[in-house]
């Protein structure tokens, strides 16, 4: 359960080695115990992380989940909740591709199935159980690149522009029901996804993101801009006229 | 049956919940014996601060319908209610026949079956103990759809169990409880303005009779320890307005004022707080006599309608705790704790408790009870955890019932009748039919 102050005593992670998913994790582990689900393809990474939390005092678990897959979905999920209550289910699957995706139709189906298709699936799914269970929250780690896509990553911010919506309408949907959804637009954020990338100005942590998260999910705020700043910016970036923007170098 | 958001007293943590009202006995049993995997849960008024009266995604019995009054003896002094019959509905029965509550807990809308599942204490703890010490017997639908009576000589186990044991050993239907004789409605006060630790303990020692009631309302945000101490007896005919002599055991429930109509956080700024403590202090006189109701003297906070809501959208929790007698450095050092900076308690109310019950989860115990709200806010978390660290290892424990945030590890140190209490819930309900969001939070 969700306690009075806003700390949940147990997380699934959906793309078990997202640094902004363990980021969270992190800010809930002490003093109380936590019960982590690390949702992931198995690999030494996924290990690894699985392994840092336990040291760390988590009772974790990892489930294998394959985010294409999207019939195992519903198995996997109804596995995990048959095992106990999840307070708190984090999406954070997700790929990073740039403009090589608009030129390679297989890599940009790539992206919109894990970005968005398994984003939906998951979502449907995780309504459907914290539905169920009467109380919950769903953080889904969408980007700001989904508020308008650009010509340098439109395929990326597509899918994401997909998911934002889904998840602010499941937002919607549940109202009442003791499921929230927490929807994070985020900026740019230096993890290994985007560390081929050089820093535009604002890129923010992982840490700075998760701390935006969890005050928003003890608030009870819908919606996440991080760095806060993005909120502008994307204000003034969706009322830039289309002729301007396909100038701009980001 | 309707879908319901459902929060406690304090207004936190809300859980959905399908609410069942109005039901009669049969209809309870047969929802118990077809309750679903997130099983069942009676709730009373609701008055639990935290999340001991929520049952998410499953079902809740809303027992507040029930509220007859089925035998009352006056020669003996014994009630028999329904369980949804609330202390001031009892009062109000039988104070005019001369017959009163021996405990009477903060508030008079709580039930009679929630004053049960929490083993409720009043003012008066170290003479009369808690409510569960005054039950002759009880009707309890368990897990398998049946009623048992339960009194403490045939199942000495169901009943200490179910006193105290948080409404997770099935639902009490029926009670038949003892009373005490009472000459008026009306309680004699003496009110004493304190400063400083010694003399607020010393004060609240010197109770002398068998129906003092005493508490300390202190002020936690001074740099100095202060407060008002009440010491309350019943009063004798004579004690009375002259005008009010003709019938002294009329009863006069609190009338409540009308509270705020949507929640304001008008009590979360700790200065606010601070300086609303610094003004009824300065405002009491050092030393006041007084006769006062019954009902206006045990249950202050009634006097206003949703009192819950001035701390906000967010709610509040209190904190209260029980350390032994001897474990006066730990109750300064909690003190010392919630009065340091930012927490801000805007109320705080401290009390001798006598010797405490069989109850396996029982909250009384021998020593000092420090009961402060606070409104929430995720810098609680590290405060609070602290004290459940100091108050555990003084051999103290937290009252459930107004627990939201406890952890389970704490939990286990507190109680340590917890594992006796395990074994028979286990033992009655196996298919663990009745659960709520606290049994889940805290794995009872």
């Amino acid at each position: 359960m969700i306690n009075a102050l806003g700390r949940p005593q147990s997380v699934l992670l959906l793309g078990g080695t997202s640094e902004i998913g363990m980021a969270i994790v992190d800010r809930y582990l002490d003093p109380h115990p936590l019960r982590v689900v690390l949702a992931g393809r198995p690999s030494p990474r996924l290990d690894a992380a699985a392994a840092l939390l336990a040291d760390r005092g988590a009772i974790v678990e990892t489930v294998e989940f394959n985010a294409t897959d999207e019939s195992s979905h519903q198995d996997t999920l109804k596995q995990i909740f048959a095992a106990g209550d999840i307070d708190l289910a984090i999406v954070a699957f997700g790929v990073l591709a740039d403009q090589q995706a608009a030129a390679d139709p297989a890599l940009a189906a790539h992206l919109a199935t894990v970005n968005f298709t398994a984003a939906v699936s998951v979502g449907v799914i995780l309504a459907r159980a914290m539905r169920n269970q009467g109380h919950g929250v769903i953080v889904a780690l969408s980007s700001v690149a989904g508020e308008r896509p650009r010509p340098t990553n439109f395929v990326y911010g597509a899918t994401k522009a997909g998911m934002t919506a889904f998840y602010d309408g499941l937002a919607d949907s549940l109202i009442g029901s003791g499921v929230r959804v927490v929807v994070v637009r985020a900026g740019h954020v230096r993890t290994r996804m985007t560390a081929h990338l050089p820093d535009p100005p604002l890129a923010t942590t992982p840490h700075a993101v998760a701390s935006a998260i969890t005050d928003a999910v003890w608030r009870g705020h819908h919606i996440v801009w991080a760095p806060r700043s993005t909120q502008l910016i994307a204000w003034i970036i969706r009322h830039i006229p289309r002729r301007v923007l396909r100038r701009l170098p980001y | 049956m309707q879908s319901k958001l459902l929060t406690g007293w304090g207004r936190t943590a809300p859980t959905r919940a399908h609410v069942l009202v109005d039901a009669d006995d049969e209809t309870l049993a047969a929802a118990v014996r077809q309750a679903g995997a997130r099983g069942l849960l009676a709730r009373g008024a609701g008055r639990a601060y935290g999340d001991a009266g929520q049952n998410a995604g499953g079902l809740i019995a809303n027992m507040s319908h029930r509220t007859r009054i089925t035998n009352l003896d006056v020669v003996r002094g014994i009630v028999t209610a329904e369980a949804g019959v609330t202390i001031n509905g009892l009062l109000r029965s039988a104070v005019p026949l001369g017959w009163c509550l021996p405990v009477i807990p903060g508030t008079g809308y709580a039930t009679v079956g929630g004053a049960i599942a929490a083993d409720v204490h009043g003012k008066n703890h170290s003479h009369r103990g808690s409510f569960g010490s005054h039950i002759v017997e009880f009707d309890l639908l368990t897990a398998s759809g049946k009623v048992k009576t339960v009194t403490p000589q045939n199942e000495p186990e169901v009943f200490w169990a179910t006193v105290g044991g948080m409404g997770l050993t099935g639902i009490v239907l029926r009670v038949t409880m003892r009373l005490i004789p009472v000459r008026t409605a009306w309680m004699r006060v003496i009110r004493r303005r304190v400063a400083g630790f010694n003399e607020l303990l010393t004060r609240l020692d010197a109770a002398a009779g068998q129906d003092d009631h005493t508490v300390a309302w202190v002020d936690l945000s001074g740099c100095r320890i202060r407060g008002v101490v009440s010491h309350a007896t019943h009063a004798e005919t004579t004690d009375l307005p002259a005008r009010y002599r003709s019938n002294p055991l009329s009863y006069h429930a609190t009338r409540p004022l009308p509270g705020l109509p949507v929640s304001a956080p008008l009590l979360v700024s700790p200065k606010v707080a601070s300086a609303a403590n610094s003004t009824r202090y300065a405002l009491t006189p050092p030393v006041t006599y007084e006769v006062q109701p019954l009902s206006a003297f045990c249950f202050p906070l009634d006097r206003m309608d949703s009192w819950n809501r001035v701390y906000g959208r967010r709610g509040f929790l209190q904190y209260q705790f029980v350390v032994p007698e001897d474990a006066l450095e730990t109750l300064r050092a909690s003190i010392t704790i919630l009065k340091a900076g930012h927490v801000g308690a805007p109320l705080a109310v401290l009390k001798r408790l006598g010797p405490g019950n069989a109850g396996l989860l029982s909250f009384p115990a021998h020593g000092w009870t420090l009961a402060a709200d606070l409104a929430v806010s995720p810098t609680l978390a590290p405060v609070l955890d602290r004290l459940d660290q100091l108050v555990a290892k003084a051999g103290g424990r937290v009252y459930l019932a107004k627990d939201a945030r406890l952890s389970t590890a704490a939990m286990a140190d507190m109680y340590p009748r917890l594992p006796d209490f395990r074994v028979i819930r286990r033992e009655l309900d196996p298919a663990g039919v009745f659960v709520s969001d606290l049994a889940r939070r805290l794995s009872l």
